[in-house]
């Protein structure tokens, strides 16, 4: 069933403004937030934890800086408990993708 | 942001108090039945990727929302429960959710209506079912009666039973059996048991030293993170535990204080916490979702539909599960993201993600400060049309560390509030 309101579907767009918002780019976008929610599990809603968490947030970190990490973890470059072992498990493009989207949400 | 608050008019009830509605809505586009980890995290998520645009009922007749990882700390006296309890203020409130305290009775797919057990009728539609698991208490003889007694409890749904289970320990002397049995997989969360077996021998050892606990499993060999549950138990607990693979109990007798095992001598023990077998909560055997078996749902993956039924969605614990897929608290809260993702995409008639990933990660505590974790992550494979874990990925902890015992209260916290929009 359709959404009564016309801009309904432009409105799934977070971080790109509602006049860019096109039907494909507005399944992209929705897309794009339910990659980025599977990190949220562990690190809080949209990359932003508790306070105090020992896991740190993702949210509106620089977006080099974490693409560089995330690609460090998948190479095994960077030591981990946990994130080697998760960072494999997505494409280069997945993990830029997440990245993007961390460095767009809004503080 | 006022043309929001108006459609999201469900959701002003919640902000006007704590408490759930008197009288239920008749119809809402989304209808989520259960408030645990999968249906709470796909209520909040339907209205989150919805930008607060469909309204969403939930149904859930516990007051508060209880977090079953982390249990097993209250019966090794190192949390209380109700570092474990939320409310769901922030889902009604903050996020507009409209809760129904109820229990729902009836499921018609085809009026597209659930039916509660206050007699009211909720039209849908789009139906989110996240049962989570029933406990087959007659799969074990005397089981029934001697948990309704309360001398033989489970504690795997967190709550008074968690409680009294630890009052059973704190009474029992020292010297005595502590025996927990385990059913055979799958049942919910695979490495539940095994930590339980840490954390209460972890307090065992310092308040009733000269106790034994005793670790009766149906399965051939420890479910989840083998070497390093065993690797605990022989250098953290010699003596104090021992583990049983391969005794599968059938029987108790509380007054004797017995365990039967197939094909083996009755085992005697002064407090059991007998785990029986499962399957998906008690809506969704007699909705008839239960297509596997009579016990499980099987879905299309892709977005987590029910294979029996239109328009229904079933998520978390009660799903027959895809190859490597654990019955836990993170995936029930990945299942959620994507069919409230699909839910969203079809509502507002956008093509659905055709490659949908989940993430899995569950740690477990081995003694008071120390965890160790299984990681995986899941891709959608169309071809095979289910979820696979992704090659190369995920794995368990090198070995039990204190940095991960960290990480586990802060996933802890972060799950919850993810969950609830806290």
């Amino acid at each position: 069933m359709p959404l009564p309101h016309p801009l309904a579907a432009a409105a799934l767009l977070l971080a790109v403004p509602l006049a860019q918002a096109a039907p494909g780019a507005d399944a992209d976008a929705l897309q794009q937030r339910a990659l980025a929610a599977t990190c949220a599990a562990c690190h809080g809603t949209d990359g932003r934890p508790v306070a105090g968490s020992a896991i740190p947030p993702l949210q509106g970190r620089d977006r080099d800086g974490v693409l560089a990490a995330l690609v460090a973890f998948r190479d095994g470059s960077r030591p981990s408990t946990v994130m080697q072992q998760i960072a494999r498990g997505y494409t280069p493009a997945q993990l830029a993708r997440l990245a993007d989207y961390f460095a767009a949400v809004p503080q | 942001m006022k043309r929001r608050r108006l459609i999201a008019g469900a959701g002003a009830l919640g902000l006007a108090g704590c408490a759930a509605p008197l009288r239920p809505p008749r119809r809402a586009q989304v209808v989520v039945v259960g408030g645990g980890f999968g249906g709470a995290t796909a209520a909040r998520y339907v209205r989150l990727l919805s930008q607060q645009r469909i309204e969403v009922v939930m149904i859930e007749p516990q007051a508060q929302f209880i977090a079953c990882p982390g249990s097993n700390a209250v019966l090794g006296g190192t949390r209380t429960l109700d570092t474990l309890t939320a409310s769901y203020d922030a889902l009604t409130g903050r996020h507009g959710v409209t809760w129904v305290r109820d229990t729902a009775t009836a499921i018609d797919a085809g009026r597209r209506t659930v039916t509660l057990a206050s007699g009211a009728v909720i039209g849908w539609d789009k139906l989110v079912l996240s049962p989570g698991v029933a406990l087959m208490f007659d799969e074990v003889q005397g089981l029934r009666e001697a948990h309704d007694d309360g001398r033989v409890l489970q504690a795997w749904k967190a709550g008074p039973e968690t409680l009294a289970l630890r009052r059973q320990l704190e009474a029992m002397p020292d010297g005595g059996v502590f025996a927990i049995a385990i059913p055979e997989s799958p049942y919910r969360c695979p490495p539940g048991p095994y930590e339980r077996a840490c954390v209460v021998a972890a307090w065992l050892r310092r308040a009733k030293p000269r106790s034994k606990l005793l670790v009766l499993d149906a399965n051939a060999d420890v479910v989840s993170k083998p070497a390093l549950f065993k690797a605990a138990w022989r250098e953290l607990y010699p003596g104090l535990v021992e583990y049983r693979p391969q005794h599968k109990v059938i029987g108790v007798d509380a007054a004797r204080g017995t365990l039967r095992v197939e094909l083996q001598d009755d085992v005697r023990a002064d407090v059991m916490n007998v785990l029986p077998p499962m399957r998906a909560g008690a809506l969704a055997v007699t909705s008839g979702l239960a297509n596997a078996a009579n016990r499980w749902c099987r879905v299309n993956f892709l977005d987590f539909s029910s294979t029996a039924a239109k328009d229904v969605h079933v998520l978390g614990d009660a799903v027959q599960a895809a190859p490597g897929m654990p019955k836990s608290a993170h995936m029930a809260n990945a299942h959620a993201k994507v069919a409230a993702a699909a839910i969203v995409a079809e509502l507002s008639g956008l093509a659905p993600d055709p490659h949908p990933m989940l993430t899995n990660t569950c740690y477990s505590f081995v003694d008071e400060a120390s965890a160790i974790h299984v990681a995986s992550v899941h891709e959608y494979v169309a071809a095979e049309a289910t979820f696979k874990p992704v090659a190369g990925a995920g794995g368990v902890s090198a070995q039990r560390n204190e940095a991960e015992g960290a990480y586990a209260d802060a996933w802890a916290r972060n799950i919850r509030a993810d969950t609830l929009g806290a």
